[in-house]
């Protein structure tokens, strides 16, 4: 019963995009959003039937195997399903966040002709990534981190009329796929070290490894190169923000809420190698802490309401990486979980402004829309309230863990952490209010078509409400009266970790009154960025200058993203197109010559003292043979 | 018994062809393609990986000299002889929608080459081998320089001279070999395992072999005349050589020269891994700004076979599992991919990129079945491409770390030039020549469904064939160990 359960997970999704795929020209509208639904729907019952079970069976981890998917020798990668805290916690965010999402697009995608391929694709990506999160091996994992990738391109160059878009899409699947080789690396270098792909396997051998043995580095360091395409870290982050030209449940879905959750993910599920890698912790930290503040300061001057939703992704996906770098796992969980939800339900609320505007993305057009748009307007808010951080929404426990955990590791991550935390309240705040408050600054006819959103868009944002807000309750820390029972269940996934690095894993020191104290600084911080988006865009009402004016100094480096586009472009791009018609012209050509020149040589030799003058090829082809023959035969069958 | 049918039913196809002529001579050869593939699937069904080489025959060719008509079929030869009769029908299908001048020559050309390319899989005696080897360069040459484009008859000639010369070599280092055997003398390939040989010897007959199968495959730097064949080629042809015959090139490797030089392998085996390494990477960046499709799946191929070759040298079980499951997938892809070159440039008489674009619009099959042979080609997990490249990657990284990662390079680059090719040709807005596009005929849908089948059929289950191979695999590798 529990193994026809777990399979039902992804297979519920596969089914839904064999049908909706290859009847989409055939089946009405109104079936497809409600095969795609349920599709979702059945997955999230199926899995809370299986978290059910998993509970009352004792929470103890079970592997079921399939099928021997690829054996060679004495290397078996079994087509295997684990499920644990960690697969479980992920499955209830994917098909959860997942149905909602799917339920939103039947209203946001209504009129678009391409709406039952839409629902397809968006069950495709959601059978590659519950076999991302469902696997008891990386090879497993890696289907659903190669699936996950293709699925995002197909979706971001949905409307594939528009080159841009095509490009993004295109752009966004290779930045992925280097990230990829570095995973794959790592594979292969766990294969060498451990002679297996799977968990148990792997991690059982690896607590016997020394702390910062060079092997563990190494396929840390891989893997996290791997995380680092995925969920968009410095220096492959480009894409995500480009991937925006999708329609925006996608965004919703896959490049905020789970996709490029995989890395997060990954490291947690390796937590044994990395606990052992502090160098590669380092690393972690560093490059998430980084990305963290980098992402975040672009946000600050984006106009698309979507672009500056997409560098916050990124800064928070950072924030994630941040707290894994400082061993505060069960915290960087909790990120993705309240992340998931502010998040999705941020772009959900974007794209039902956007659906209100008639497609329009630039928030200096828009203003006011409070009104006119209440239910949007009031969700928006909370999220907003949510993931700047402020109590007592979810994000303010959630993002304070993983301070806390910086804080005591290092006071120089902690304070860019902070820094990038107060960026982040004023960005959003500074998009709540110029999209909401204010005057409307759209057209006319705009203006007129204003309306909100229908009850399937808007009940999802709903839904999405109240878990924002209410979703800390699963971790309130013990300095304010809480058990954290979220990091409570997913305390026996670090039971190796602990083992092979007792000293990591003390617990946090911190008297309560220094973590009300860095509590304080952090809302404090938050509400003052808050303040100072209110003065500059309500009080003082000002809207940022149009395309045409042009910026100087830090403000242009800044909105024109720091040129980072242009520096790949230039370093990369650009010089490998020349390589290619280089090679393509002259490579092959001097090739061609070194054969012919080869042949000349030979038949010189061979024909030594004797004066030829034919002038055709196939002559000195000839000779060339003839020649080469002789030397051979003299080598082989006559010396 | 088998292993003789195997080898007579495509040529009495092909003869009879030949004397029917008319318009029922595709019928007749698709009905010979189709015979010979029931015959196939029978020996696959009572094949018995433990047992060896089966279903063979040998009669007496020159008695005196220890020659003789022998072949058989063991795990390897049974993976290659399937991909032989399981593309061969959908060839000859793949030119339904067309004519040809003089059809009852050109079918029974194609059965010919596939009776050449059974008899160089199957056989056991190394000079059988070589006629085989030397016999399906002739039908092939004719289709390309009777069928061919424009500039065929300079293209097939560097094809043939080229060809020709590297067979040369194998043959001074084939007979070589068989003046070493003791006694009477014999050509058999299992006898040339066992041959004792000094390093130095094993070298040079390391190069005689290498070259000629370098050539074939081709491995850098012995391409330049691939391109250009691949391109001018009629597209049966095309999709015979880069599906099959350069498979007779690796097959090669495998077959003769790692087990008969394993010293020359351990002296020059690190010259061969690293050309084709650098082929990879140097096939792949080319076929970057290419802008003709065809030249540009021509030089994907180039670098697909370069990473096969160095799974081969690579002289692991991965690597040498991950050629021969890559063999299949690459004969799927490459052939499909061509097929859809040659329906796009049918419709459109263009296979320039810029010419094309937005094709999707009006054809959602093409679009669902190319993209389906992408995804094999760009190795995405569950696709055939996945088993073979994680494989042979894991081969050579498990031979050398850096190689390893280098040749991973494909994954990266595979995708920039595939996905760009896509999307030129099938996305953005339409072009003047892909306006009045029409989506895919019943015949055509007929060859591109197998394909697709066999591209998840390797992705999700490929133990059938990896289960077929290991057995011979060992067996190889023994050789090279002892």
């Amino acid at each position: 019963m529990s193994l026809f359960l777990l399979v039902l997970i992804p297979l519920l999704p596969l089914i839904g995009f064999v049908i909706n795929g290859i009847g989409f020209r055939h089946i009405p509208k109104g079936a497809v959003g409600v095969i795609g639904s349920l599709a979702a729907l059945g997955s999230f019952a199926a899995s809370v039937a299986v978290l059910l079970a998993f509970k009352e069976a004792g929470s103890q981890p079970q592997i079921v195997s399939l099928f021997d998917w690829i054996t060679v020798g004495e290397l078996s990668i079994p087509f295997s399903f684990q499920h644990d805290q960690l697969s479980l916690l992920m499955l209830m965010i994917i098909t959860g966040v997942g149905s909602l999402i799917h339920i939103y697009s039947i209203g946001y995608m209504k009129h678009d002709e391409g709406f039952g391929k839409f629902f397809a694709f968006l069950n495709l990506f959601l059978f590659f990534m519950l076999l991302l999160v469902m696997g008891s091996n990386y090879v497993i994992m890696f289907i659903g981190w190669e699936g996950v990738g293709l699925c995002s391109y197909l979706l971001i160059g949905f409307w594939n009329k528009n080159t841009s878009y095509n490009n993004a899409a295109r752009k966004a699947f290779i930045m992925n796929r280097i990230g990829d080789l570095g995973f794959l690396l790592g594979i292969f270098t766990i294969i060498a070290t451990f002679g297996s792909v799977e968990y148990t396997e792997v991690f059982r051998q690896a607590t016997g490894l020394p702390i910062g043995d060079p092997v563990l580095i190494t396929i840390t360091l891989l893997l996290f190169v791997g995380a680092m395409g995925k969920s968009a870290q410095i220096p492959l982050y480009t894409w995500l923000p480009d991937a925006m030209a999708g329609p925006t449940p996608v965004s919703a879905l896959i490049h905020a809420a789970t996709m490029v959750t995989a890395g997060i993910y990954m490291v947690i599920r390796s937590n044994v190698l990395y606990t052992l890698a502090p160098e590669t912790l380092e690393v972690v930290a560093i490059v998430g802490a980084a990305t963290a503040i980098f992402a975040a300061s672009i946000g600050l001057l984006q106009n698309d309401i979507k672009k500056v939703l997409a560098y916050s992704t990124v800064s928070q996906l950072g924030y994630m990486f941040l707290g894994l770098g400082v061993m505060a796992y069960s915290a960087s969980m909790f990120h993705v979980i309240t992340h998931a939800f502010f998040k999705a339900l941020l772009f959900l609320g974007a794209g039902s402004v956007i659906h209100a505007m008639s497609d329009e993305q630039d928030i200096r057009k828009m203003g006011g829309l409070r009104k006119k748009l209440p239910i949007t307007f009031i969700t928006f808010f909370i999220a907003t309230w949510a993931i700047s951080g402020l109590p007592p929404f979810s994000g303010f426990f959630s993002k304070d863990e993983i301070l806390a955990h910086a804080f005591e590791h290092n006071k120089l991550l902690w304070a860019v952490g902070l820094v990038g935390s107060a960026m982040t309240s004023f960005y959003m705040f500074r998009l709540l209010f110029l999209t909401f408050f204010g005057t409307f600054r759209g057209t006319h006819e705009q203006e007129h078509h204003l309306h909100e959103s229908p009850a399937s868009m808007t009940i999802p944002l709903m839904v999405l409400a109240v878990f924002s807000a209410l979703g800390g309750v699963i971790g309130i820390p013990e300095a304010l009266g809480g058990s954290h029972q979220l990091a409570e269940f997913m305390s026996p996934l670090f039971d190796n970790s602990r083992q092979a690095n007792p000293e990591a894993f003390m617990p946090i020191s911190l008297s309560h009154s220094e973590e009300y104290m860095l509590m304080g600084v952090s809302v404090l911080v938050a509400l003052l960025s808050g303040i100072a988006a209110y003065v500059m865009y309500i009080s003082k009402a000002s809207v940022p200058a149009p395309e045409s004016e042009t910026r100087q100094g830090v403000q242009r480096a800044v909105y024109h993203k720091y040129y980072v586009d242009e520096l790949y472009d230039a370093v990369f791009v650009k010089p490998m197109r020349t390589l290619s018609n280089l090679l393509a012209s002259f490579g092959e050509f001097f090739i061609d010559l070194f054969v012919d020149g080869t042949g000349r040589l030979v038949k010189a030799l061979a024909n030594l003292g004797r004066q030829t003058q034919t002038g055709s090829t196939g002559y000195y082809i000839f000779a060339m043979v003839v020649g080469i023959m002789v030397i051979l035969f003299w080598n082989l069958l006559i010396k | 018994m088998l292993t003789i049918l195997l080898v007579l039913i495509p040529i009495v196809t092909g003869l009879l062809a030949l004397s029917v002529g008319g318009r029922t001579v595709r019928q007749l050869a698709l009905l010979g393609a189709l015979a010979e593939l029931v015959t196939a699937v029978v020996a696959w069904t009572q094949f018995d990986p433990a047992a060896g080489t089966q279903f063979g025959f040998k009669y007496t060719w020159i008695a005196s000299a220890g020659i003789s008509f022998s072949a058989g079929i063991d795990g390897i030869s049974l993976l290659l002889v399937l991909l032989t009769t399981f593309l061969t029908p959908l060839i000859i299908l793949s030119t339904f929608g067309y004519d040809y001048k003089n059809s009852s020559a050109f079918y029974a050309l194609i059965l010919f080459m596939e009776a050449a390319l059974v008899g160089v899989f199957t056989a056991t005696d190394v000079f059988l081998f070589y006629l085989f080897f030397e016999a399906a360069l002739i039908p092939v040459y004719f289709l390309a320089a009777v069928w061919g484009g424009e500039n065929r008859l300079k293209v097939t000639f560097k094809f043939f001279v080229y060809t020709i010369f590297g067979s040369l070599f194998m043959l001074v280092a084939l007979v070589y070999l068989y003046f070493q055997t003791p006694g009477e003398h014999t050509s058999e390939i299992t006898a040339l395992y066992d041959l004792i040989l000094d390093a130095k010897t094993q070298s040079w007959v390391f190069w005689g072999l290498f070259i000629a199968f370098a050539i074939k495959m081709p491995l850098f730097p012995f391409h330049t005349w691939q391109p250009d064949t691949y391109t001018e080629s009629p597209t049966p042809a095309t999709m015979l050589l880069s599906g099959i015959m350069l498979k007779m090139g690796v097959y090669g490797l495998i077959r003769l020269l790692l087990p008969i030089v394993p010293l020359g392998l351990a002296q020059w085996g690190e010259v061969a891994i690293v050309l084709s390494v650098i082929g990879i990477v140097y096939g792949s960046i080319i076929a970057i700004q290419q802008r003709d499709m065809k030249r540009l799946i021509a030089y994907s191929s180039f670098a697909h076979v370069g990473l096969m070759a160095a799974g081969v040298f690579s002289t692991t079980l991965n690597g040498l599992q991950g050629a021969l499951i890559q063999m299949l997938a690459h004969g799927i892809n490459v052939v499909g991919m061509f097929f859809i070159v040659e329906i796009i440039y049918s419709r459109t008489k263009s296979r320039y990129l810029d010419h094309l674009g937005g094709i999707t619009q009006k054809t959602p099959h093409l679009t669902v079945y190319f993209m389906i042979l992408l995804l094999g080609s760009v190795a995405l997990p569950l696709t055939n491409g996945f088993v073979g490249e994680f494989l042979l990657l894991a081969g050579v990284f498990e031979y050398n770390n850096w190689l390893g990662a280098v040749a991973g390079l494909t994954i990266i680059l595979g995708a920039v030039y595939l996905l760009r090719m896509f999307q030129k040709a099938m996305f953005g807005a339409p072009s003047a020549a892909s306006e009045s596009f029409k989506d895919l005929t019943v015949s055509e849908r007929a060859v591109l469904i197998p394909l697709a089948i066999m591209v998840f059929w390797i992705g999700i289950y490929p133990s059938t064939f990896l289960k077929m191979t290991e057995p011979a695999v060992h067996q190889i590798l023994r050789f090279i160990n002892s």
